[in-house]
């Protein structure tokens, strides 16, 4: 593992290592090489497997960072390659021609996070939420709370049961009665 | 004498089909399996379009397949995932680590345990917990549990697909008396929440192991009547035999794992190539096939049942009898995971998973990305498999693949 990071070290600039497990390492290199350093690594470091494509929104620094985690079938170790793109114009290359199952995490990231993929088949089609009108739900602005409570309504007849209140009621049913009795009082004294 | 153009028309599709088939096996460019496609006219009579699922049968849980026909060959595939679509991912990023692992049990329906202990094992080596040594056979116990109840549901939902309903009911009434073990190791049947950061719940109750080695002599009794009623009965072989090969060329672009590689005879198992709790100290042999059709997957997961029970009576027999299973931790309702990224995996019984967990030091996780095995199986994978074969096979090859869409949609 550390002679295939001292390779890369000479090779493209590695701003940051981080080195979770022996078999597994953690590098974050700048966009514009990262297909270049992917493309390295599978054609001659043998990291022939990709693991999964995934994003994570940094919605306080303004990027999102994306992970491509490789996997080596001979050493077994994984490498996970950790790209930052601007969140206001997310968009990043296709690596769909080293991978072809690429293509469908390509797909699902477009909708999930709004990242684009040019070039990268289907990837504008809706996969999971068809008919979906609303910001990419995985971004950390979707409240999916507030979404929940404004798209739907409790059916008429159901009532709410909140796990706390009714052990409290079971547990200390007098305590209760004198806590909820005395709210009860405050907000009259309130609303006079 | 117009009867007899039919069936020779008919011939000549099939044969032409096959030829397809065996073209498609050459090795392909990545790239090329996406310029392949093709559109078809349906306005011309020839070609028909129609959808498998969502609730079909032969379909695997809830997902669709958009299928053009020519007479009962397969043209072209389109998978339609979104009707399980429960955002378990984003609810995840709004609970605290413990709570969680409601959430997690439930991304697979046959087999919770590995996304229980994968969650448990990310934070565990984020936050740099040990687990006790008994706690870790345990976990393995489980896990190996979980996958002959899976496995075995499996072959019978394989079977089932051929039209050998008996075996289904066999097999789901076999997988019964493990869910009867895990009711009483965890007190959940089909969903535990059993193995938590630190260790597990709870120990072995009383007499649990003789119970187990019952159940376990059971289903090797039912997996020597499966053998003799299912891999031994023509039809089963002469449908079976030869459908949906996947080359082994296919298994890079593709990223296929476990047990659908292992037919092609690509030696990838986690357990044997990134051991993880005790699998190293256990004694076993990775099971390989070479055929990589429908027949050799089923057999090869049969031989994997029979591995698990051995594996489970070596654990038995070896694990510790005393000592503690769990690890005190800091109040869970307050707890600060550090900040950190991981990626850990499992052999599950359909292929690799793993979860890559990100957290930012905060009470919260920032992201869990869940890494199931049916993912590119049954989203890229099975587009390009189904091509050439006949209606009444989809149901068949997909069962092999061992979909699972709670996996692609989580």
């Amino acid at each position: 593992m550390k002679d295939i990071l001292t390779r890369l070290d000479s090779r493209f600039v590695i701003e940051r290592k981080d080195e979770t497990r022996s078999n597994l390492v953690f590098i974050t290199v700048k966009k514009p090489v990262a297909i270049e350093v992917i493309t390295y690594l599978r054609d001659y470091e043998g990291f022939r497997h990709l693991v999964l494509i995934s994003a994570v929104d940094y919605i306080e620094r303004n990027v999102f960072q994306l992970t491509y985690l490789l996997h080596n079938y001979q050493l077994h170790v994984d490498i996970g390659v950790r790209v930052e793109i601007d969140r206001q114009h997310p968009q990043m290359d296709s690596i769909h021609h080293l991978w072809a199952a690429a293509g469908v995490y390509q797909r699902e990231l477009h909708e999930m996070f709004g990242i684009d993929f040019p070039g990268s088949p289907h990837v504008a089609e809706p996969m999971i939420l068809e008919g979906w009108d609303n910001i990419p739900p995985m971004r950390k602005e979707f409240d999916t709370k507030k979404y929940a409570e404004e798209t739907y309504f409790p059916r008429e007849g159901r009532f709410k049961q909140d796990p706390r209140e009714v052990m409290e009621i079971k547990l200390y049913p007098v305590d209760t009665e004198v806590k909820y009795g005395i709210k009860q009082v405050v907000r009259k004294r309130r609303g006079h | 004498m117009a009867s007899n153009k039919w069936s020779e028309n008919v011939a000549d599709i099939k044969s032409e089909a096959k030829e397809e088939t065996r073209k498609a096996a050459v090795p392909h460019a990545p790239e090329a399996f996406w310029t392949q496609e093709e559109t078809f006219d349906l306005s011309s009579g020839k070609y028909l379009k129609i959808w498998q699922g969502p609730q079909h049968p032969g379909v695997t849980g809830n997902m669709a397949l958009e299928l053009v026909v020519e007479g009962d060959i397969v043209r072209s595939c389109k998978t339609h995932v979104g009707y399980l679509h429960r955002g378990f991912e984003k609810l995840m990023e709004r609970r605290k680590y413990i709570q969680c692992f409601p959430i997690v049990c439930r991304i697979c329906v046959p087999e919770p345990d590995t996304n229980e202990y994968l969650f448990a094992a990310a934070v565990e080596e984020l936050a740099n917990i040990e687990i006790p040594e008994k706690a870790a056979w345990i976990r393995t116990f489980v896990l190996e549990l979980s996958r002959t109840a899976s496995l075995t549901m499996g072959l019978g939902g394989q079977a089932g697909a051929f039209g050998l309903g008996t075996i289904g009911q066999w097999a789901v009434a076999h997988r019964d008396y493990i869910l009867d073990l895990f009711e009483e190791l965890t007190g959940g049947r089909v969903y535990h929440m059993y193995i938590i950061p630190g260790g597990v719940r709870l120990d072995f109750p009383d007499g649990f192991e003789d119970r187990v080695r019952a159940v376990l002599d059971k289903i090797e009794h039912l997996i020597g009547d499966i053998e003799k009623v299912m891999f031994n009965n023509s039809v089963f072989k002469a449908r079976a035999k030869g459908l949906g090969i996947i080359p082994r060329e296919w298994i890079e672009p593709f990223g296929i794992t476990g047990t659908t590689a292992r037919a092609a005879g690509a030696p990838l198992d986690v357990r044997k190539n990134n051991p993880y709790l005790v699998y190293d100290q256990l004694d076993f042999e990775m099971i390989l096939g070479s055929a990589s059709d429908v027949y050799e997957r089923t057999l090869l997961r049969k031989e994997e049942i029979l591995l698990s029970i051995r594996l489970i009576r070596q654990i038995l027999d070896r694990m510790p009898k005393a000592g503690p299973v769990r690890r005190k931790l800091p109040n869970v309702l307050h707890w600060k995971v550090p900040s950190g990224e991981t990626y850990v995996r499992v052999e599950s019984g359909r292929g690799e998973m793993g979860y890559y967990l990100v957290s930012d030091g905060s009470e919260y996780p920032r992201r869990v990305h869940v890494r199931g095995a049916s993912y590119t199986h049954a989203m890229a994978l099975l587009e390009h498999l189904v091509k050439g074969i006949s209606i009444a096979d989809v149901a068949g090859v997909m069962t092999s693949l061992q979909t699972c869409p709670p996996e692609i949609e989580r």
